[in-house]
C-alpha cells in the first residue's frame, strides 16, 4: 500500500500535508484524505479487529458500507466515539485509536477468541447462559468483551441542530444516474437539492473507469453544470438516513440533521458491491474491486503491489485494466462463470493484450495470511456447480484479492417509501415494480448498469420528477428498466465452502457459513427467523454486503428459488446515526400570566399548574410555607385578598343560538338565565362523567362569556368548535382566554376598596350576588363577576391583559389601608375547601359522576338534551358506585394525610382520600374523600397515612365553612 | 411526517392537527335502549377500511372531515362538514 504520482481529479490536496497518529503511531495524509486512505497510503494495511473473533480486519469498501472501519478519534479536547474512517475527512493532529481492542490492535489479547471459534457458533449464548444465576456474571463478561468505542463522558459536549429545507425534488446519490436526474429535474423548472454521502458527487462515474478516461471526463463535466446549475442545491457528505411519510426525508450532515420535505423524490442511490465467501476472505488486503477503485482514483492510493481478480461481471475486468493503469501488477482474473457475457470478453481481450491470464469457471476456494497477519495467498480451485471441485488447487502469492462478483441495490429507502419489488432474473437482483405517487428511481438500484444507459435513465425519471411537482404528462416516457444491459451484472450465488470454514458471510458480526446451516437445521429456515437467530444483517452496516448472500444460502438450503425467500424488513436509520444528531434540546414550554414580574416582586414562590406558572404563596420573611398560608386565608377571611386567576380558560359565544348551545354542552340551565347575571355551569362527557366546570355569564340576549379550568381551556375550546359544527347552529365561538388577565378580589373588605376604583355601582341591589357588570375599573374597561369560589363578598375582575400590570397595581395601592394582601394557589384550594367545593380531576376523575360527586343541584334532567344526559338516566337507576364526602380529622396530629391515602372502613378499603388540609379558620384537618355508599352512609372511617399509621375521620356535612353562604353574598358590607 | 390538507389552510404537518375521532351517528337519546345507548358510548369500530373521522387544524381551529383509509393511512379527501371540499 503506497501513494501513488498525482492523477487528474483526484481528492486528495498535495499541497495541504497533514500529521495525525494511529495507535500511537505517527502518520501523515493531506488535506481532502478520509482517514480511511490516510492509513492506507500510510501501508497501514490492519484498521481494525472483528467484533466477535477479534481477527485483524482492512479496508472493504472505502465506501463507509462496511463496519471494519469503525475508529475512536480524539481531537480538539473532544472524544468522538464510532468515527466512520471511509467518509470521515482527516484533520491535522487527530489521535486515532482502533475499536474493540485489549492492548491495541496490533496485539489484541482477545485475538485469542479466534482459536476457540470452534466452540463459540452462532447461538452459543442461547444455550449456555440460560441459567438465572450465573447470567449476570456472563451479561457482564460478554458486555465487556463486545462493543465498539468507549464513550468518554469527559469530552466536552457537540450541538447537533435541526434544520428544515424544502425541494421540489429531493435527489439522493449524485453518480451518473443521480447528477443526470438533477440536471433534468432542473432544467425542467423544479428546484431541486442533490445529497451524497461522498465528499464529492460522481460516484462510480469517477472511479470505475476501466483504464480509460472517457467516463470520468463526462461525468466532471456534469459536475461542472450541476455547480453551476441555480436551481440545484448540493449537499456532499450527507446522507438520507430516512424516508417518512410524504416525502419527508432526514438528512445528516456532518453538523446538523436536515428534515426535507420534498414534493418528489428521485432515489439514484446504486448498488452495494458484494463480497465473495471463501474460506478467510475477510484477510486485510481482499477487498471490494469498488473499494480498491475509489482508494486509486480518489486518493491516488495503491492498495496492494499485485492483485488478483476475482469476478464474474464486466466490471470486474475493468477493474483489472484500472490496476494495469495504475501501476499494480494483476496476477490473473479468475471468473467464477464457465462463458463470460460479450462486455466482459470485450474486456478480456485488452487484458490478454497485456498479457494477463484470465480463468473461467474457477473460485478462490481459500485463502492464507502471512506473519503480519495480512494476505499473503490465494488457492483457485475449479468451480463445479457452485461447489468446489477439488480442494487442491493452484497456489497464487498475492498481497491483494479484489472481489467483483455482483450487486445489491440500495433500496432500503425505496423500500420505506413503500415501493414494491420483484426479483429479476435476468439480473439477479429485485427491481422496483411498483413505485408511490412522487417517489421515482434511476441507475443501479434499478437495474441500469451501463454508463451512458445511467445517464440516459436518470435524464428520463428527473424530468418524470419534474413533470409530477408540475403536475403535467411527463415529456419523455418510461423505457425498458434494464436499459443496455449485455449480461448479468451479479452472480447468483458467489459463495465456496471449505471443511475448515472461516469462510465469512456477514463481517461485522463474525457469520460463517456453516452458522446458516446450523440455524436452519436448529429449524429458524424463514428469512426472519435466521435473520434473529444469527443476526445476520443486525450489525452496524445493517447488512449491506450480507443480506443478500443470506438468501442466496437459505435459498440453497431450502430448495427455493431466491426469490421465494423473501427480504427482511428495511426501516431506518439506513446508516448509524450519531446519537447527538438525533437528541433535541428539552422543551418544555411555560406559559405566564400578565402579572408574571408582580408576581415575582412580590415574593411569589411559583408552582406549575399544567403549562402555566401560578404563585403557589407569597414569601413573607421570617415565616414558614405554612405560616404565610395561613397569613394569606386569614386576609380573605377577614380583610381582603387578591388572587390572579388570568389562567381560567375564557370563551365569548355569540349568535341566535348562544343559549342552547350552552344548554346542550352544560348540564345546567341557560337559556332562562337573565342578563347580568352568572351560574355555575358542569360539563359533561357522553358516559355522563365530570370533565369541566366554571362560571358562565349573560352578557346580553344571545351572547355569553364563560370561564373553564386553567387546564383544559384549549381542548374546551376546540370540542366546543366540533360540536358548534356538528349541530350546525348559528353561532361564534371566540377563544378570549389570553386576550383578558382576571383576579379575584374576595374578603368582607373587597367592596370597599374596589368602590374607590370603578364607575359600577357596587351596592347589594344594582349588583347581587352572582350578577354580572360591565364598566371601569382604574379607568380601564372591565367585566365583573361576583362568584363565590372562596366563600367571601368577591369580585371576580376581567380586563384586557395588557391593562392587567395597572389594574393589579391599583387594587392594591387602593386597599393598602385594608391591608390587601395577594394570595396565591394554596391559600385559594384551603379556601375553597373550607366551602366544600370540589375541584374538577381533584376530586373527580375520569369515573365520576355528577350523581356521585354531589352536584344534583347542577344539572337539570328535564332539559331536552345535554351532553351526558342519557347516560345519567341510566346511572340515575343504579346504585352508586362511590360519592364524595366531608371529613375532619378527630384528633389532628403532626402528620397530616395527604391526598390519595386509602380510606378505610372495617380494616378493608373503602376509597381514598381526594383533598384535605389544615383550616385555619376552623382550626381543624378537614378534606374530601371519595367512598363507597356504604361508608357514605356511616359516620366515621379511617385513613391510612404515610408510615402505615391510621388516623380516624368522622364524617362532616358540606359545607364545613358557612354553610348559609350568608358571607359571600353578604347583603351588609362593612 | 405527514402531511394532511385542511380544507381552508392547505396541505399542513399532521402535527397541526388534532384528531377528533370517528364520524358516529348518535342513537335517538329518547328512543334507544341502553344497551344501544351504551354501546354508542363506550365501542368504538376496528375494522379496517375507509373511515370519515373529525380533524381539527389546531392552529386555526378548524373542524373538517376526512375520509382515510386505514389500511393504507392514505387521506382518500377533505372537506368541511358544509361540503367543501379541500383543493390541492
Amino acid at each position: 500500500m503506497r501513494r501513488l504520482p498525482p492523477l487528474s481529479g483526484e481528492w486528495i490536496d498535495r499541497k495541504q500535508p497533514l500529521a495525525f497518529t494511529f495507535e500511537g503511531q505517527s502518520f501523515s495524509g493531506y488535506a481532502g484524505d478520509t482517514l480511511s486512505s490516510a492509513l492506507a497510503a500510510n501501508g497501514q494495511k490492519i484498521i481494525g479487529r472483528s467484533f466477535k473473533y477479534h481477527r485483524p480486519r482492512g479496508l472493504l469498501s472505502v465506501a463507509n458500507h462496511d463496519s471494519n472501519a469503525i475508529m475512536q478519534v480524539q481531537h480538539l479536547g473532544r472524544v468522538i466515539p464510532n468515527v466512520r474512517a471511509d467518509v470521515t475527512p482527516l484533520e491535522d493532529g487527530m489521535r486515532v485509536t482502533a475499536v474493540n481492542t485489549r492492548g491495541g490492535l496490533a496485539r489484541d489479547s482477545l485475538q485469542l477468541l479466534d482459536s476457540l471459534s470452534g466452540f463459540l457458533p452462532v447461538g452459543f449464548y442461547y444455550k449456555a447462559f440460560h441459567s438465572k444465576r450465573f447470567f449476570p456474571k456472563w451479561e457482564r463478561l460478554f458486555r465487556n468483551l463486545t462493543g465498539l468505542s468507549k464513550l468518554d463522558l469527559n469530552s466536552s459536549r457537540r450541538r447537533t441542530p435541526k434544520r428544515y429545507a424544502f425541494a421540489d425534488v429531493l435527489v439522493i446519490g449524485a453518480g451518473p444516474s443521480g447528477l443526470a436526474a438533477a440536471l433534468s429535474a432542473a432544467d425542467s423548472g423544479a428546484e431541486v437539492m442533490l445529497v451524497d454521502e461522498n465528499a464529492w458527487p460522481g460516484g462510480s462515474g469517477l472511479y470505475a473507469r476501466g483504464g480509460q478516461d472517457a467516463d470520468a471526463r463526462q461525468t466532471l463535466q456534469l459536475m461542472e453544470r450541476v455547480r453551476k446549475h441555480t436551481r440545484i442545491q448540493l449537499l456532499c457528505s450527507t446522507y438520507a438516513a430516512g424516508y417518512y411519510a410524504d416525502h419527508w426525508v432526514a438528512l445528516v450532515t456532518p453538523t446538523e440533521m436536515v428534515k426535507v420535505r420534498a414534493r418528489a423524490l428521485i432515489i439514484a442511490q446504486g448498488a452495494f458491491e458484494q463480497p465473495a465467501v471463501f474460506r478467510n476472505n475477510d484477510l486485510p488486503g481482499i477487498m471490494l474491486a469498488s473499494g480498491a477503485q475509489r482508494l486509486l482514483h480518489r486518493y491516488a492510493v495503491a492498495p496492494c503491489d499485485r492483485v488478483l481478480i476475482l469476478t464474474a461481471n464486466p466490471q470486474g475486468y475493468a477493474a483489472a485494466l484500472d490496476a494495469l493503469e495504475r501501476g499494480i501488477d494483476v496476477a490473473a482474473v479468475i471468473d467464477l462463470r464457465t462463458s463470460p457475457g460479450p462486455a466482459s470478453s470485450q474486456l478480456a481481450e485488452r487484458l490478454d493484450a497485456r498479457g494477463i491470464p484470465v480463468r473461467t469457471g474457477a473460485t478462490i476456494g481459500s485463502a492464507s495470511a502471512g506473519r503480519d497477519g495480512c494476505l499473503r495467498s490465494v488457492v483457485v480451485n475449479t468451480r463445479v456447480q457452485d461447489e468446489v471441485a477439488s480442494v487442491t488447487g493452484e497456489s497464487v502469492q498475492v498481497d491483494g484479492v479484489w472481489m467483483s462478483v455482483g450487486f445489491a441495490p440500495a433500496h432500503s429507502l425505496l423500500l420505506q417509501a413503500g415501493a414494491r419489488l420483484q426479483f429479476e432474473t435476468a439480473l439477479g437482483q429485485y427491481v422496483p415494480s411498483s413505485l408511490p405517487a412522487g417517489v421515482f428511481a434511476c441507475g443501479k438500484v434499478t437495474g441500469v448498469y451501463g454508463f451512458t444507459s445511467r445517464l440516459t435513465d436518470g435524464t428520463r425519471v428527473g424530468e418524470q420528477a419534474a413533470a409530477y411537482v408540475q403536475r403535467r404528462a411527463p415529456k419523455l416516457r418510461s423505457t425498458a428498466s434494464t436499459l443496455g444491459l449485455t449480461e448479468m451484472p451479479s452472480h447468483p450465488y458467489p459463495i465456496a465452502s471449505h471443511a475448515k470454514g472461516k469462510n465469512f458471510v456477514d463481517f461485522d458480526e463474525d457469520l460463517q457459513l456453516k452458522d446458516f446451516a446450523n440455524a436452519v437445521q436448529e429449524g429458524f429456515d424463514s428469512i426472519e427467523l435466521l435473520k434473529r437467530y444469527t443476526t445476520v444483517g443486525m450489525g452496524p452496516s445493517q447488512g449491506k454486503h450480507s443480506n443478500l448472500n443470506a438468501m442466496r444460502i437459505l435459498s440453497k438450503l431450502r430448495g427455493e428459488p431466491v426469490e421465494r425467500i423473501g427480504a427482511t424488513t428495511a426501516r431506518p436509520m439506513f446508516h448509524p446515526v450519531p446519537l447527538s444528531h438525533l437528541a433535541g434540546r428539552s422543551f418544555s414550554p411555560e406559559r405566564a400570566t400578565p402579572l408574571a414580574k408582580a408576581h415575582e416582586a412580590l415574593g411569589a414562590v411559583w408552582m406549575l399548574a399544567g403549562q402555566w406558572k401560578r404563585p403557589e404563596y407569597y414569601a413573607v420573611a421570617g415565616l414558614a410555607r405554612a405560616q404565610a398560608i395561613e397569613g394569606e386565608v386569614r386576609a380573605v377571611r377577614t380583610g381582603a385578598g387578591l388572587i390572579d386567576v388570568g389562567t381560567l380558560g375564557k370563551i365569548e359565544i355569540h349568535g341566535p343560538d348562544a343559549a342552547e348551545f350552552l344548554d346542550r354542552v352544560y348540564a345546567g340551565r341557560y337559556g332562562t338565565l337573565k342578563v347580568g347575571m352568572t351560574r355555575y355551569g358542569l360539563m359533561l362527557d357522553e358516559s355522563g362523567v365530570i370533565i369541566d366546570d366554571g362560571v358562565i355569564g349573560r352578557l346580553a340576549d344571545e351572547s355569553f362569556y364563560f370561564t373553564t379550568t386553567t387546564g383544559n381551556s384549549a381542548s374546551i375550546y376546540r370540542e366546543l368548535g366540533r360540536l358548534a359544527t356538528q349541530w350546525n347552529m348559528k353561532i361564534g365561538l371566540v377563544n378570549a382566554t389570553g386576550h383578558y388577565a382576571a383576579f379575584n378580589l374576595a374578603g368582607p373588605l373587597s367592596r370597599r376598596i374596589l368602590t374607590r376604583l370603578t364607575n359600577i355601582d357596587l351596592a347589594q341591589a344594582s349588583f347581587p350576588f352572582l350578577g354580572l357588570r360591565e364598566g371601569t375599573v382604574a379607568g380601564v374597561p372591565a367585566r365583573l363577576m361576583r362568584v363565590g369560589f372562596v366563600g367571601e363578598l368577591g369580585y371576580e375582575i376581567h380586563v384586557p391583559a395588557d391593562s392587567a400590570l395597572h389594574v393589579w397595581d391599583a387594587l392594591l395601592a387602593a386597599g393598602s389601608s385594608e391591608a390587601v394582601r395577594p394570595f396565591g394557589v394554596e391559600a385559594q384550594r384551603v379556601l375553597r375547601l373550607e366551602k366544600g367545593h370540589l375541584i374538577v380531576g381533584q376530586d373527580t376523575d375520569g369515573l365520576t359522576d355528577p350523581l356521585q360527586a354531589g352536584c344534583e343541584w347542577a344539572i337539570k334532567m328535564d332539559k331536552p338534551f345535554f351532553i351526558g344526559q342519557r347516560s345519567l338516566k341510566v346511572l340515575e337507576k343504579k346504585p352508586k358506585r362511590q360519592q364524595l364526602v366531608g371529613f375532619q380529622l378527630v384528633a389532628p396530629g403532626a402528620t397530616l394525610p395527604k391526598e390519595g391515602h386509602l380510606v378505610l372502613s372495617g380494616g378493608e378499603m373503602a376509597g381514598r382520600v381526594t383533598s384535605v388540609t389544615r383550616s385555619p379558620t376552623l382550626n381543624a384537618v378537614i378534606g374530601l374523600a371519595m367512598v363507597t355508599p356504604a361508608v357514605a352512609a356511616s359516620t366515621a372511617f379511617r385513613i391510612r397515612i404515610d408510615g402505615g399509621r391510621e388516623v380516624d375521620a368522622t364524617i362532616t356535612p358540606l359545607p364545613f365553612y358557612d354553610a348559609a353562604g350568608t358571607r359571600q353574598k353578604m347583603v351588609e358590607a362593612p | 411526517m405527514k402531511l394532511l390538507t385542511c380544507p381552508l389552510n392547505g396541505p399542513r404537518p399532521i402535527s397541526e392537527f388534532v384528531y377528533g375521532g370517528e364520524v358516529r351517528p348518535m342513537p335517538d337519546p329518547d328512543t334507544c335502549t341502553d344497551a344501544e345507548w351504551s354501546d354508542y358510548v363506550f365501542n368504538r369500530s376496528g375494522v379496517a377500511g375507509v373511515k370519515r373521522e373529525w380533524w381539527c387544524h389546531g392552529p386555526s381551529g378548524v373542524w373538517f372531515l376526512a375520509e382515510r383509509d386505514t389500511t393504507t393511512d392514505t387521506i382518500l379527501r377533505t372537506y368541511l362538514a358544509s361540503g367543501v371540499e379541500a383543493s390541492r
